[in-house]
């Protein structure tokens, strides 16, 4: 078991990726075994995760060198700065693994029928691999045009911004002769050539979390990929959230000019909750309404985590409120994922049973469709941020904190909630409700793996609404101390600063 | 553990839970106290539509782009706005990407000099 908990950081990449290879082969066995497989896979993937979170809790840090002779030897002897692949996990990347395997074995279970880079070049290939599967993903039904051109679109924003990371990796490997965030983050002078570095990661990683004005790709892809993939391409869209917090805070931010970031956060956040929402009450394709709501919901993230960020400097406001706000947004990422994952699930049930994804060809499916009728009203209550469930806690978070900031915002940030509570009930109101339709007498339930899949996500959603205060100071607090407190992360390499 | 603490206020769904079923215990006993000469598939219940001929059910449902047909019309000039820029051309979004990040780059210059 210690040697589990200690290869641990390596195994959970490894599996998934001998796996994937693995699977053409196994296939040849049977459906079932391939299916088999998947699941025993992934359940130990969420398990290892689960086993690291635990000693990442209670031991702190954990550092993974390749080919070092113990794995936490960061510093070769003799060496300054470390110099092998290395993976680096902290409260924040292991509150991303979590989200990451729990949403998609969900998934897998669902589609039966039908990180943590610690240098800047890890970093990038593997948002490159999530970024390739993801347009193989959503262009998995080949059959579709608009399939392959869901899948073509995401393809290119994700290698235009992958050009762009790489370019700025190069500026600051060109400066500073390393890789790893940590000895960047120790040895960098915040030269104008850094910020223009800070500027392409930014802009890059904003462009792949669907950030407004970079969102116009995600209804594109979101609308055509199949909602058993939904959740892995979601999942890739917050991991490089997960990256923008790691650069703005663990590499930059012990010196800049927080303030001006974080404001910079907050306007593509609240563009991102404004536009997302109008756009999305608008839609009459139930799956591209969704994509918009999930513009919506990333630019809450961002608001939370902007507000902290623009306190960062401010010791009082970020113990008063500042460390509240990015609570708020760090607790809504897990929260949304699990949501929306489920919405995208109910919608593709739909369409699944119907052959349509147009809203104003349905009809009365709540009759024969029970069961996706519960789970979708469970989802679309708690996008809207409607109490007891999970939305309503990571908002009030972020409504309480960002009304001590800028009361603009808050009301905006309501604002927002409210049209997409119209939004859903639009959508329910016309999918769902109303007379018996003739073409959909015979529509029946979807099959029970369909129904598990929803029901773990939905149960999901009840847990972390009905207990907040266990997911903010077990999974949340950790995330936001690593991304506040840089030291920690820094020293884990590089050693304490005497 | 369920609580929800933060800053100067709490949040507590169980207690929040408790509240609602008092109150839907309250709301039921209190509808059930009401009109009792209610009779369910009597002409009480048919549809009215000021003496109209009512049409058959499948035609009364409203479809989804009828729904909020106000809203969306008095607010004609900002989605005409917000459309245009969603051409669904993928040259298009590249073209935002280059425009933000010559921006964005701007800015933290600016900010840093």
């Amino acid at each position: 078991m210690d040697s589990l908990i200690y290869h641990s950081p390596a195994l959970i990449v490894a599996l998934p990726l001998v796996a994937a290879f693995a699977i053409p082969l196994i296939s040849r066995a049977g459906y079932r075994v391939r299916s088999t497989f998947s699941l025993v896979i992934l359940g130990l993937v969420t398990f290892l995760v689960a086993v690291l979170a635990v000693d990442v809790h209670t031991v702190g840090i954990r550092v993974y060198t390749f080919g070092a002779t113990a794995a936490e030897l960061a510093l070769p002897g003799g060496y300054m700065v470390p110099v092998r692949i290395m993976f680096q996990v902290d409260g924040m990347s292991i509150f991303m693994g979590i989200i990451i395997t729990t949403v998609t074995l969900a998934a897998l279970i669902y589609s039966i029928h039908f990180m943590k880079a610690g240098d800047m070049f890890n970093l990038f290939v593997f948002l490159e691999i999530a970024s390739i599967a993801g347009a193989g993903l959503a262009a998995y039904r080949t059959n579709m045009a608009d399939a392959l051109e869901g899948g073509f679109k995401y393809i290119v924003v994700s290698a235009i911004s992958a050009l762009m990371v790489l370019f700025a990796i190069g500026i600051l490997y060109s400066q500073y002769n390393v890789l790893s965030i940590a000895a960047l983050a120790n040895y960098m002078q915040y030269t104008t050539l850094d910020m223009i570095a800070l500027g392409l990661l930014g802009g890059a990683f904003v462009m792949k979390l669907a950030g407004v004005p970079l969102h116009m790709w995600a209804p594109d892809t979101y609308t055509v990929a199949p909602a058993g993939t939904t959740p892995m391409i979601l999942a890739a869209s917050y991991t490089s959230m997960y990256a923008l917090y790691r650069i703005t805070f663990t590499l930059y931010g012990a010196h800049i000019d927080s303030t001006a970031i974080g404001w910079i956060v907050i306007v593509v956040g609240v563009l991102s909750m404004f536009v997302g929402v109008m756009m999305a009450v608008h839609q009459t394709d139930i799956k591209r309404m969704m994509a918009y709501h999930a513009i919506s919901q990333g630019g809450y993230m961002l608001l939370g985590v902007g507000v902290g960020l623009a306190v960062l400097a401010n010791p009082v406001a970020l113990a008063s409120y500042g460390r509240d706000a990015i609570n708020g947004g760090v607790f809504h990422i897990i929260n949304h994922v699990f949501y929306k994952a489920l919405l995208f699930m109910t919608a593709e049930a739909i369409f699944f049973r119907i052959g349509t994804r147009d809203t104003n060809k349905m009809g009365g499916l709540a009759r024969n469709m029970k069961w996706t009728a519960v789970f979708y009203i469970i989802g679309a209550l708690a996008i809207s941020g409607i109490p007891p469930l999970n939305g309503f806690a990571s908002k009030l978070l972020i409504y309480e904190t960002v009304l001590q900031f800028n009361p603009v915002l808050a009301v905006i940030a309501m604002f927002v909630s409210l049209v997409t509570l119209a939004s859903f009930a639009k959508v329910f109101y016309s999918a769902f409700t109303g007379p018996e339709m003739p073409a959909y007498r015979e529509v029946r339930e979807v099959p029970k793996s369909m129904i598990i899949g929803m029901a773990i996500l939905a149960a999901c959603v009840i847990f972390f609404g009905i207990f907040p205060g266990l997911i903010v100071d077990n999974l949340v607090a950790p995330a936001t101390e690593a991304l506040i407190n840089q030291a920690p992360y820094i020293n884990a390499v590089m050693g304490a600063v005497p | 553990m369920s609580a929800l603490t933060y800053g100067y206020a709490v949040w507590a769904p169980i207690v929040w839970i408790i509240a609602m079923v008092v109150i839907g215990i309250m709301v039921f006993i209190w509808r059930n106290r009401g009109q009792k000469s209610y009779k369910q598939g009597t002409a009480q219940t048919d549809v009215f539509l000021s003496g109209n001929k009512v049409p058959p059910e499948e035609q009364r449902h409203v479809k989804a782009a009828n729904i909020y047909w106000g809203f969306f019309e008095s607010l004609k000039g900002l989605y005409d706005a917000m459309m245009k820029p969603h051409t669904g051309i993928v040259n298009d979004y590249i073209i935002w990407f280059v425009a933000v990040l010559a921006v964005t780059i701007l800015i933290l210059v600016l900010a840093s000099l």
